[in-house]
């Protein structure tokens, strides 16, 4: 059994109890990546071994010092390819940032290796944030571990892949409308959608700056409370960084849910739902109420106008946040042109892919005068209410539960044909962005062809504890199921 | 002709900050500095960096909005403007439009006439300059140098209020210095940290409706502003004469050629797709806040004015003068509570301090020397250590070098000679050397002693005490 097959805190517990090494942990990353990569493609990035190993041995000095003492200390990770790596390729997995090398490590990052990370590789992902499958990265598609047929989910695929396949111990994905949440759900891994606010952005190359956030990507429920524990900070460099007091999520690992109130959304079990993911969900709520919560169905109300909301708002952003990509300063430029706006053209034309060029052409639109108020206004009014309605609800639940995805993972290939539809199946994580709400996906069954289903637990803003609590009891009740993939060694 | 037609002109005024870093990072807001030194992740674009507001941005532009009679917003905004240029590293820009921090204001100007007219201020926001291209024509390419990419303005926007070339000139030299005075910026036009455009309109006197305005750029004087609004102006008019429209354009003014020429139309005018920046937080301002930049708000140029008149007992028009160059006005003060002699460091400043400004071609705000050494030399003057010749040589000192009087008169031994014995004896050289002269004296030439007096104080280095060298040499002449 390798190294990779335990959850990355029975791996920091190893290491200190001087059981394992961190070289050894290091290596049997590396070894897992290099027998398995070629299947999965995880990553778009994997750091040089001998780089790795010599980063395990400063972070095994530390440990030995007592300087280092964490729970992740010396545990392998995995980034997604969007955070910022000072002296490593970081790529967006678009061909526009092909060659780019950050002056600067983003925060989150740093706060994990001040932890005692060790970095072994950037993980693949939808190009810049944008799609749900991981097929629009300009690296190659990820498969999902637990049938290579099928798509990991996105657009932290690349992430959940790699937990998932064991190539590493935990990961980091980033969360904008459920990039974290529904690959989890995909690949049989447990993931937070922290609420916004609580991991500095700095570093996260932006795709839509009111809706990302930074999460963990694990096997469990207890590795992402430490995880989230050791990458939550206030960052004066990010203006949107809250300043909170209760970041010691790893003290709601509690078995207990009595007299906790689950709320589950009616509009949530409707059309469109499949019908082996819904009889999991209800499951899962079946086992919590058995253990003493009490459930109630409500209805959420403005579920179906999450989406457009939540496409016009971060296309729009990401319509500006991506004007930078102009192959000036960084990144790609196109090799013959003519002229300064010839230049620009060809160099964006062809560094984006098809997806980004489509969601930075809807938001040009949504933006533009004479549109403005019809789109772009109305959508952030619609996020105001959407955000009210939640109000409404966590003013008498303390989660909310439903599933993550309105299916489990598609073949690979029968998405991007049809946008709109694969738009639609981020019916359940969108609506938690644009409130800015907590969310974690943890695994609750398999459907008939073996792929995981998801569950999907939804708090109050900060209130992360209730939803780890509630999915650490949950856990409990269940073995954590390794993918196919990780078996291969 | 153009007598039947009323200019009608409002001023968008982009003033440079005086804060040590630029607006949403910490860098060096220095002139100079070799290209890109004076850089980070924020202000060069770099892909994941976040804009963080300097305070002191905030505070500065509130200062220039109570001074100007603005209300504050209290809940303002930041939003971005999106355009694609090299000197633009995000190719958005961080700017305010739908709230900015200050609106609906205004300041008074004085009219050549004397009457005095309220100008508007429409809106005061914040936004961060662009870096620089540089062009090298014999390599052929551009490069960028982004030192100056995100040093913090304010876009001070008029009204339409202004009806001629003074009142704009008398509008921009107000604003320039109360913001001076505010120590929020130096508003140099020359070198950029104050820029006017100008938007320029004309109609038929008596109408209501405005003309179509054009917007003129690159205007680095006030004597180009002035030539400028009197070009476009007679465009206009020449145009509307000869049945033609005035098209609503950007023009660019060639202040050599003393001609402008059209950059862009409406009609290709860019769409900026405004929308509020999500990686910045509305900025609430609180009545303490405000309490507490007014509480620092120094004296403006128009409690200054009738203070000095007040206080000081100064003439209006010495008032005005002291008043309407910070510098002077700090001098002055300074000088003055040292010496207590109030209208003699006037009159160093208005006579002698703008005589050698003109001979070097300086501004006030180049003056190096110490109020303290004015003070000096005022009481040297006074005390009669050195005669008003004298005084003048040594003010020429101190202005240049900005050496202390006291020690200068002493190592040189300018002292005036009130030694009468001493006196005596030169005068009487000069008499017995000076026949014709005392002739021409005694036969009724009254002229001529004058030249016996400028006889003595050449023979005395000019140190000698005038009014004793003329009561000895009529005393000597009379026997």
């Amino acid at each position: 059994m390798s190294l990779m097959s335990l959850t990355a805190v029975e791996l920091g517990r190893k290491i200190k109890a001087k059981e394992v090494s961190v070289q050894e942990a290091a290596q049997a990353a590396m070894d897992a990546i290099m027998a398995k990569e070629e299947s999965v493609n995880s990553f778009v990035t994997v750091l040089d071994e001998q780089e790795v190993l010599n980063r395990a041995g400063q972070v095994q000095k530390m440990i030995e010092e007592g300087t280092l003492n964490g729970p992740l200390a010396g545990v392998p990770v995995a980034v997604k390819d969007n955070m910022c790596t000072k002296g490593i390729p970081t790529t967006c997995s678009s061909k526009i940032l092909s060659g780019f090398i950050p002056t600067y490590t983003s925060e989150a990052v740093k706060n994990l290796e001040s932890a005692g990370a060790v970095i072994v590789g950037k993980t693949n992902m939808d190009e810049f944030a944008m799609g749900s499958t991981t097929e629009t990265s300009a690296y190659g598609v990820t498969k999902n571990p637990w049938n290579l047929e099928h798509v990991p989910g996105g657009s932290s695929g690349g992430s959940c892949a790699a937990v998932a396949a064991e190539e590493c111990s935990y990961a980091l994905g980033s969360d904008t409308g459920g990039s974290i949440r529904q690959p989890c759900s995909f690949c049989g891994v447990t993931g937070i959608k922290p609420t916004y606010g609580t991991v500095s952005r700095y570093g996260l190359i932006a795709y839509g700056s009111s809706l990302d956030q930074i999460g963990p990507v694990a096997k469990d429920v207890t590795d992402c409370a430490a995880i989230l524990e050791a990458i939550s900070s206030y960052d004066k460099k990010d203006s949107t960084s809250m300043k909170r007091e209760d970041l010691d999520f790893t003290s709601a690992l509690k078995d207990d849910v009595k007299g906790m109130k689950i709320g589950i959304p009616k509009d949530y079990f409707g059309k469109g739902l499949d019908k082996q993911v819904e009889n999991a969900v209800s499951a899962a709520a079946k086992v919590l109420e058995d253990k003493g919560a009490f459930i109630e169905e409500f209805d959420l109300g403005l579920v179906e106008y999450a989406i457009p909301a939540y496409y016009v708002i971060a296309c729009a952003e990401a319509s500006s946040n991506l004007a930078r990509f102009d192959g000036v300063k960084y990144g790609y430029r196109t090799k013959d042109y003519e002229g300064l706006h010839n230049m620009y053209k060809k160099s964006r034309s062809e560094g984006f892919g098809t997806e980004v060029k489509r969601r930075i052409m809807l938001g040009s639109f949504v933006l533009s005068s004479g549109y403005y108020d019809a789109y772009y206004l109305r959508a952030l009014r619609t996020k105001a209410l959407i955000k009210k309605e939640f109000d409404k609800a966590f003013s008498k639940y303390d989660v909310i539960l439903g599933p993550a995805s309105p299916s489990t993972a598609p073949k690979l290939g029968s998405s991007l044909s049809d946008p709109v539809k694969m738009y639609l199946g981020d019916i359940y994580t969108v609506s938690v962005n644009l409130a800015g709400l907590p969310g974690i996906c943890l695994p609750c069954g398999m459907d008939d062809k073996g792929l995981p289903i998801g569950l999907q637990l939804i708090g109050d803003c900060f209130k992360e504890k209730n939803i780890i609590r509630m999915a650490y009891a949950y856990e409990c009740t269940k073995t954590y199921q390794h993918s196919p993939l990780s078996d291969r060694l | 002709m153009s007598k039947e037609y009323e200019t009608v002109i409002g001023l968008e005024v982009h003033v440079e900050l005086a804060t040590k870093t630029k607006i949403f990072c910490s860098c060096s807001t220095e002139f100079g500095g070799a290209p890109n030194s004076h850089t980070c992740p924020v202000c060069t674009g770099m892909p994941g960096a976040l804009p963080v507001l300097n305070r002191k941005v905030v505070e500065y532009a509130m200062a220039v909005g109570l001074a100007t009679n603005c209300e504050i917003t209290r809940n303002c905004k930041f939003d971005r403007k999106n355009y694609f240029y090299p000197d633009n590293p995000q190719n958005y820009q961080i700017s305010q439009l739908y709230l900015p921090i200050c609106r609906n204001g205004g300041i008074e100007i004085e009219l050549e006439d004397g009457g005095k007219k309220t100008i508007g201020i429409h809106e005061i926001h914040m936004e961060e300059d662009a870096g620089k291209l540089v062009h090298d024509e014999a390599e052929d390419v551009s490069i960028v140098d982004f030192n100056r990419s995100g040093v913090p303005l304010i876009e001070i926007v008029s009204e339409p209020d202004m009806r001629s070339a003074q009142e704009v000139i008398a509008y921009l030299d107000k604003l320039r210095l109360i913001i001076q005075y505010l120590g929020a910026s130096d508003c140099k036009l020359q070198e950029g940290s104050m820029r006017a455009d100008v938007n320029l309109s004309v109609r038929k006197e008596g109408e209501a409706e405005f003309g179509t305005r054009t917007e003129m750029k690159n205007l680095n004087s006030f004597r180009a502003i002035a030539r400028a609004i009197e070009n476009e102006k007679n465009r206009q008019i020449d145009l509307i004469e000869s049945g033609e429209k005035v098209v609503q354009e950007t023009r660019r003014w060639d202040d050599n050629k003393e001609y402008s020429y059209a950059m862009r139309s409406k009609e290709d005018a860019k769409d900026y797709r405004y929308f509020p920046d999500p990686d910045l937080v509305p900025v609430f301002i609180s009545d303490e806040w405000i309490k507490e930049v007014k509480a620092r708000q120094p004296e403006l140029p128009t409690e200054k004015l009738a203070r000095y008149q007040r206080e000081y007992g100064l003439p209006e028009y010495d008032a005005k003068i002291l008043t309407g160059e910070k510098k002077f006005a700090d001098i002055f003060e300074a000088a003055t509570e040292i010496c207590g002699k109030p209208k003699k460091v006037s009159n160093w400043l208005m006579v002698e301090t703008i005589r050698l400004l003109k001979e070097h071609d300086m501004d006030p705000a180049d003056i190096r020397f110490s109020p303290v050494h004015l003070a000096k030399l005022v009481d040297l003057a006074e005390g009669g250590t050195v005669n008003s010749t004298v005084a003048k040589e040594v003010f020429e000192a101190v202005f240049t070098d900005d050496i202390d009087p006291e020690q200068y008169v002493k190592e040189k031994g300018l002292q005036t000679v009130n030694d009468e014995g001493a006196l005596r004896s030169v005068i009487e050289e000069v008499v017995k050397n000076n026949p014709k002269s005392v002739e021409d004296y005694k036969n009724g030439k009254d002229k001529a002693i004058g030249f016996l007096v400028g006889q003595t104080m050449k023979a005395m280095k000019g140190k000698a005490n005038p009014g004793m060298v003329n009561g000895i040499l009529k005393e000597i002449l009379s026997r």
